[in-house]
């Protein structure tokens, strides 16, 4: 018989950077707030610490920190109809695992989407005409504006003390910020970082060529910083350990750092780790969540915790699987295009192109990004016009740390391995930039997530199955975005510049990028095509609200974290200010 | 070259000194992978959680999918490595009448060459999977931190110029635009 805990007024499903901003903000309305995770509890203070932290095979190699795949991973196939695999172990992107999630381990780089993305689907038609968009590729709406959102993304951006010069102050174009950025009320709450070498030389190239470079966007506090929760953020040291690490100088935002220790002070907040939710309690009659079911992984028991409001705040993948488990909403079909829950999963497209230059580049100086970008090429900041796709990215230098098991480009026709290769490695481990095209990934009729018929987690529930391959507006996007990133590592005077690298070929579990998925429970206006209201609540059941990259309609070309950070504020401030003074849909479809 | 001995035998061992030291040979730039402790890391790594296959999903069915699919086999590191070794040793003495070890430095490169380009058919085992599991583990072996017993003095760090641990460069990089920093690298230990 599964033990019952005390009821609350709401239970976060995750405790990352969207449940802990959903837990700050019901409980700083009044509400009691019970916060899930999984995984162990993680402070900076304690776990992430001189000298060890430091240690790139730990974390970045055997992914300490991340989900540990015994327990949970996904199966993978490229098309509808092929038999899935698992992931056994990570090799392309690492979901976060513990007090924190992703939060903790991710680079940094806080981007705001473009005003564009938000209206997607009517953004082309009105521009390229209504036969613009080919049939199979299932782009949507979101059903809320950049203009709503922006002081959600105003409040994320202080909350991390964001480091960033502003290109849009109420429409007035800045120099030396981003030109094709949304109008932003205010500056960000940080300077710049200071910039890299190989930024330097980035800015100066693409402004050569006529380009709109800016430094990028930071949750790397370029200065000691005290957000509106009270709490300080230290300076960035520039150590080159962000991505994969916890950040032991607090100058790395994370929940950890920016909003768990406030949570944590009030007493309306309980948190409780090692707790693993199973499955969502939902009565179908009454279209309510009325709890989740956790196993206490310290004692192995089931315990119930029921709730008024239930948050699901996990990673899309997990999201996605317990609105499937719980049977709330109608799972997508790829071959009807019916049901929602699954649909439109989406991921990044990642091309890149190595290069090779004089200057002493000192790669070991780094941060999430003390780098560069141009958004000239990003989203349709430019004429997509006889081009044969939507969509973009923006184009950077890396940046990052120059982490040496893992960051060792040499040039073209380097053996891999003997006497040549060492003196290869030598010459140029100092002299080595890549620049990335991180690019969108629009929605396509196959792409999507159900449950795997086969394969089971620790828990026994089945696996995710992931059906993604990546498809014509991809490969055509990455071509032509990738192809303006060789030009500008030639024109930053480059020794050698590699055949650029665009996304080709088959989606591979061994390709490494980024962990930026979206889609599964993706938000929009009418319920037949969407799983969650534009205020992320579910169209099957008033009080579940579904967090994070699982209701982004389509992933655009900028890095996720910002956007799901303001999606929760703005969540957050429609359950505080309509929600709770009469529950119930808040939408009516 | 080794002290070894908490999972390799004394086969696995000698196969490994001579494939890190083909893989990292000595010269001006650094002493060999072996004596730079490449052949204790992978026993320690073999030996500890991650050779253990700890956190690798293994259950079944196995089923060999597409390359895309990544790996497949649900073999732990630890017994990846013990079969991969049997299979390139079986193969060299099929084609070289000698184990690997045996072979002289040309000999060597020639059968790791073999191996990485695919032309080296190993009975019951991807030699190519196999060379591409081995070089990544010399190669963690030779840059990962000298705590991890590899990377001995900080001689993989050395050859290309990474500082390790002292990182704490606010106000290095402004005077240090395009210059060359000689940092000499301290490790974890080092820090304690």
């Amino acid at each position: 018989m599964a033990k019952t805990m005390k009821h609350v007024d709401a239970v976060c499903v995750g405790m990352g950077w969207t449940g802990s901003i959903m837990a700050r903000e019901l409980t700083k309305a009044g509400l009691t707030v019970v916060g899930l995770e999984r995984g162990a509890n993680r402070t900076p203070a304690e776990n992430f610490v001189l000298p060890t932290v430091r240690d790139e095979l730990k974390y970045r190699l055997r992914l300490d920190t991340m989900l540990d795949t015994s327990v949970e991973t996904i199966t993978m196939r490229h098309e509808p109809g092929e038999t899935a695999l698992p992931m056994r172990r990570w090799e392309t992107f690492n979901m976060g695992d513990g007090l924190g999630g992703s939060g903790l381990h991710w680079n940094g780089i806080t981007w705001r989407f473009a005003p564009s993305e938000f209206v997607l689907r009517s953004h082309l038609t009105q521009r390229y005409g209504k036969n613009a968009i080919p049939a199979d590729v299932t782009i949507q709406d979101w059903g809320i504006t950049y203009d709503e959102l922006e002081p959600h993304y105003d409040r994320f951006e202080k909350l991390c003390g964001v480091s960033g010069k502003a290109g849009n102050l109420k429409g007035q174009i800045v120099e030396g910020g981003n030109p094709f950025e949304g109008p932003r009320q205010n500056e960000y709450p940080n300077k710049p970082l200071i910039l890299s070498q190989g930024g330097a030389m980035f800015m100066k190239a693409a402004q050569g060529l006529g380009y709109h470079p800016f430094q990028t966007p930071a949750s790397n506090s370029s200065a000691p910083y005290t957000n509106p929760e009270g709490l300080t953020i230290g300076q960035c040291q520039y150590c080159g350990h962000c991505e994969f690490f916890g950040c032991e100088s607090n100058a790395k935002a994370s929940p950890n750092v920016c909003v768990l220790p406030a949570l944590m002070r009030d007493s309306k907040f309980e948190l409780r780790t090692d707790s693993y939710v199973s499955r969502l309690i939902y009565d179908k009659h009454a279209r309510k969540v009325t709890g989740v079911v956790y196993i206490d992984r310290r004692t192995g028991e089931e315990i119930t915790q029921t709730a008024d409001i239930v948050i699901l705040s996990a990673y899309p993948f997990n999201n996605t699987l317990l609105l499937l488990l719980a049977g709330i909403g109608q799972p997508y079909d790829p071959h009807t295009g019916k049901g929602t829950v699954g649909k439109n999963y989406c991921y990044q497209t990642i091309g890149g192109v190595s290069l090779f230059v004089e200057e002493e580049i000192n790669p070991w100086i780094g941060t999430g990004t003390s780098a560069a970008s141009i958004d000239d090429f990003q989203a349709d900041n430019f004429d997509h016009g006889g081009l044969g796709f939507f969509g973009g990215g923006y184009i950077c230098v890396s940046g990052s740390g120059g982490r040496p098991i893992q960051v060792r480009a040499t040039p073209p026709g380097t053996p891999r391995w003997g006497t040549a290769w060492k003196e290869a490695n030598a010459k140029w481990y100092n002299h080595n930039l890549s620049l990335t095209s991180h690019g969108c990934n629009y929605a396509h009729r196959n792409n999507y997530l159900d449950l795997d018929p086969t394969y089971k987690d620790a828990i026994g529930r089945p696996l995710v199955r992931q059906t993604y391959n990546y498809r014509d507006n991809d490969y055509k996007m990455s071509a032509y975005v990738t192809a303006k990133a060789a030009e500008i590592a030639k024109a930053m005077g480059a020794k050698i510049v590699n055949p650029p690298q665009p996304r080709t070929g088959n989606f591979g579990a061994t390709n490494g990028q980024a962990t930026h998925h979206t889609g599964g429970c993706i938000m929009g206006t009418d319920p037949k095509t969407s799983v969650v209201n534009r205020y992320l609540q579910n169209w099957n059941a008033s009080n579940l609200f579904v967090m994070g990259g699982a209701v982004y309609p389509q992933n655009a070309g900028h890095n996720p974290t910002g956007t799901m950070g303001a999606l929760a504020y703005w969540s957050a401030n429609a359950i505080v200010n309509q929600y709770l003074k009469s529950p119930g849909a808040l939408v009516h479809a | 070259m080794t002290d070894g001995g908490a999972t390799l035998t004394a086969a696995e061992a000698a196969f490994l000194v001579a494939a890190a030291d083909t893989i990292i040979p000595a010269d001006e730039l650094s002493p060999s992978g072996s004596q730079c402790g490449v052949v204790d890391f992978i026993d320690r790594e073999l030996a500890g959680p991650y050779g253990q296959g700890v956190r690798l999903y293994r259950d079944g069915p196995i089923v060999k999918g597409k390359k895309e699919h990544g790996y497949q086999l649900g073999l732990a590191p630890r017994d990846f490595f013990r079969i991969g070794i049997e299979a390139a040793d079986d193969w060299t003495r099929a084609t070289y009448q000698k184990n690997f070890a045996e072979l002289d430095e040309a000999g060597r490169q020639a059968a790791l060459t073999a191996m990485e380009t695919g032309k080296a058919a190993f009975e019951n085992f991807n030699a190519r999977e196999f060379f591409e599991a081995l070089i990544a583990i010399v190669m963690e072996g030779f840059f990962a931190d000298p705590i991890h017993g590899g990377n001995r003095d900080g001689a993989g760090w050395k050859m290309v110029g990474y500082p390790g641990l002292p990182a704490d460069y606010r106000a290095t990089i402004e005077p240090n635009r395009g210059k060359r920093l000689d940092i000499v690298p301290r490790g974890i230990a080092d820090r304690r």
